[in-house]
């Protein structure tokens, strides 16, 4: 017997309700507790905050599935024990995703007729999202942390609050680092759906058959490596937003499967006959062109169709006009804040430059550079030796470019892993390079090592070689 | 069939801890042969909480496998970077841990506590 089939409510309807059914609609987590704290039941929000399905960790004690870190300073639900009321406090946990997340939490016991506790009622509550929200800088130009003031982000600024409040999918395009996910964020922010989870699935970076169970979840046995059951991130998402980045990646068969939950709302895990029901709202993005991609028979049609109900398109940071001159301005502050160094401006031919460059990259680019320029440059005054070596090395900086086509200066190729017969600069380069890409990675290792197409062993030697590895 | 490696457990009296950063006390055990030693487990109280100096001692001690409940994706990354198995979210009682892991049997996500029977509920 499973934990679905008891609790059976009797009298509060006209027929029976099981507890599951009441609470699993519920967008705050719900765990009943016997009175050695160990788990009853969780209803499905708690599933999805923690990561844990309900069946694998029935009758554990709680501290293993939320994982608090209230748990191991004062149990909450032992608090409310001795107050014999509800108890609340604000924390973290740690989910089965390993990823620490702000919490509330409230722990109440339950008693009897007789007035005899028979256990505890613990509610959990995702508040991530609101302290970002109250941590935000609010920039007086732009919406949530998307910065702009030129036509045509003023135009987005006046669209995007509208479609927040509906529900329809959004396809949002653009090309690679014009800010797709964090429009993604903003317009969940500013949805009904705020409560809920924000899901996202990058759906380029697993192969076919990992990327199934990653979305739809597997049972245990599906197939080899299948230890436990996995809740796919499809169903993680229920009453929030899925986003899906990348979706011009996810291959054919796949694509199928998701029109198919789309329809249907219903996730039907890797192995297993049984759906449940997902109610999400959906957000695509993509840097390539599906229309071509339909018309190559690489994207179906009718996926596009179902996406493609609202499309917001980000335009390049080179078509935003003076957006470059504040954002450069809103980073300088960014990172001068966060590396505790004094406000840093920069010297005319260094801002001329950065106004003037066309950044391929779009905003991620602007971004990165600043942030390196603001950590590498000792004085409070940047200049253009403290630009990232990449920009002078293809003579960008000395010659400029011609805006008037609109086409970007090539990347240097040490970005496609050529070498370069570059003589005594190439080891400043490969430096360069390493710096670079550990910052993109957000300093993890193993993520830039991919990204290099290195193994893990040869970018530690080589962080070792040019003083980098602490 | 029993795994010759040095085995850290992040302990909460008697179990594992929930929590990898919020650990305070680690069982090392040694398996035996490994530099010719006999099996030997000891135990070290840390002097505060802290993820990073928990990650040192594991690499001074050359540890090779580490079980504990849950850890953020950096310090997992990290210790994977180092050549150190994680097998995280386990949760139990930290000896039942220890025979599995030496038995070759252990997984992350394992839960190892012994489980009341369900009432049934008509």
């Amino acid at each position: 017997m499973d934990a679905i089939s008891f609790g059976q409510i009797e009298d509060l309807f006209g027929s029976p309700l099981k507890l599951p059914s009441l609470i699993d609609e519920l967008p705050i987590g719900i765990a009943i507790l016997d009175p050695q704290r160990r788990v009853l039941l969780l209803n499905r929000a708690y599933e999805e905050l923690s990561g844990f399905d309900r069946e694998a960790v029935w009758g554990i004690p709680c501290r293993y599935v939320l994982r608090t870190n209230i748990c191991q300073q004062k149990c909450l639900a032992a608090q409310a024990h001795e107050s014999r009321g509800p108890v609340t406090v604000e924390g973290n946990i740690i989910n089965g995703a390993r990823r620490k997340i702000a919490v509330r939490l409230t722990a109440v016991p339950l008693y009897d007729d007789a007035g005899n506790e028979v256990g505890f009622l613990e509610t959990a509550e995702d508040i991530q999202a609101l302290q970002q929200v109250s941590n935000n800088i609010h920039p007086k130009d732009g919406i949530g942390r998307i910065i702009g003031q030129s036509a045509r982000m003023e135009e987005l600024f006046r669209i995007i609050p509208v479609i927040a409040q509906t529900d329809s999918s959004i396809l949002i395009t653009g090309e690679t680092g014009t800010g797709k996910d964090l429009t993604a964020e903003v317009i969940h922010q500013a949805s009904d759906r705020l409560n809920g989870p924000f899901v996202k699935i990058n759906c380029g970076t697993l192969p076919e058959t990992l990327m199934e169970s990653e979305l739809f979840g597997h049972r245990k046995g599906a197939f080899t490596g299948a230890v436990s059951d996995k809740m796919g991130r499809l169903r993680t998402a229920h009453n929030g937003t899925l986003y899906l980045t990348e979706i011009g990646d996810l291959s054919l068969p796949l694509q199928v499967k998701l029109l198919t939950f789309l329809d249907d709302k219903v996730v039907y895990p890797l192995g297993s006959t049984k759906g449940f029901q997902a109610e999400v709202r959906v957000i695509a993005a993509t840097h390539r062109n599906l229309e071509k991609m339909v018309q190559e028979s690489l994207f179906r049609q009718d996926l596009l169709f179902r996406l493609n109900v609202v499309r917001l398109h980000l335009p390049p940071i080179r078509e935003r006009g003076g957006d470059i001159g504040l954002l450069l301005d809103h980073f300088l502050k960014t990172f001068s804040a966060r590396f505790e160094k004094t406000p840093k401006s920069l010297t005319q031919p260094a801002r001329n430059f950065l106004l003037n460059y066309p950044y391929p990259g779009n905003v991620r680019e602007l971004k990165n550079i600043t942030e390196y320029a603001t950590n590498i440059c000792p004085s409070d005054v940047i200049g253009m030796d403290h630009l990232p070596a990449y920009l002078s090395e293809a003579g960008i900086a000395e010659n400029g470019y011609d805006k008037r086509n609109g086409h970007a200066p090539l990347l240097p190729s040490k970005y496609n892993g050529r070498e370069q017969n570059t003589g005594i600069n190439w080891a400043a380069i490969e430096r360069q390079l390493i710096i670079d890409t550990m910052i993109q990675a957000n300093g993890h290792r193993s993520k830039a090592a991919r990204s290099l197409g290195w193994g893990r062993s040869t970018l530690w030697r080589k962080m070792k070689k040019y003083g980098l590895e602490t | 069939m029993t795994i010759s490696q040095k085995i850290l457990i992040t302990l909460y009296n008697n179990d594992v801890a929930p929590r990898f950063d919020l650990t305070t006390e680690v069982l090392i055990s040694s398996s035996p042969g490994r530099d010719g030693s006999v099996d030997e487990n000891k135990t070290i109280v840390l002097a505060h909480e802290s993820t990073e100096d928990l990650c040192q001692l594991i690499l001074s001690e050359e540890v090779d496998v580490v079980i504990c409940g849950g850890i953020e994706e950096t310090f997992f990354e990290y210790l994977s970077w180092k050549r150190v198995k994680v097998l995280d979210s386990v949760a139990g009682p930290w000896e039942r841990a220890l025979d599995r892991v030496r038995a070759g049997r252990l997984e992350a996500g394992a839960i190892l506590f012994d489980r009341k029977e369900r009432k049934s509920h008509v």
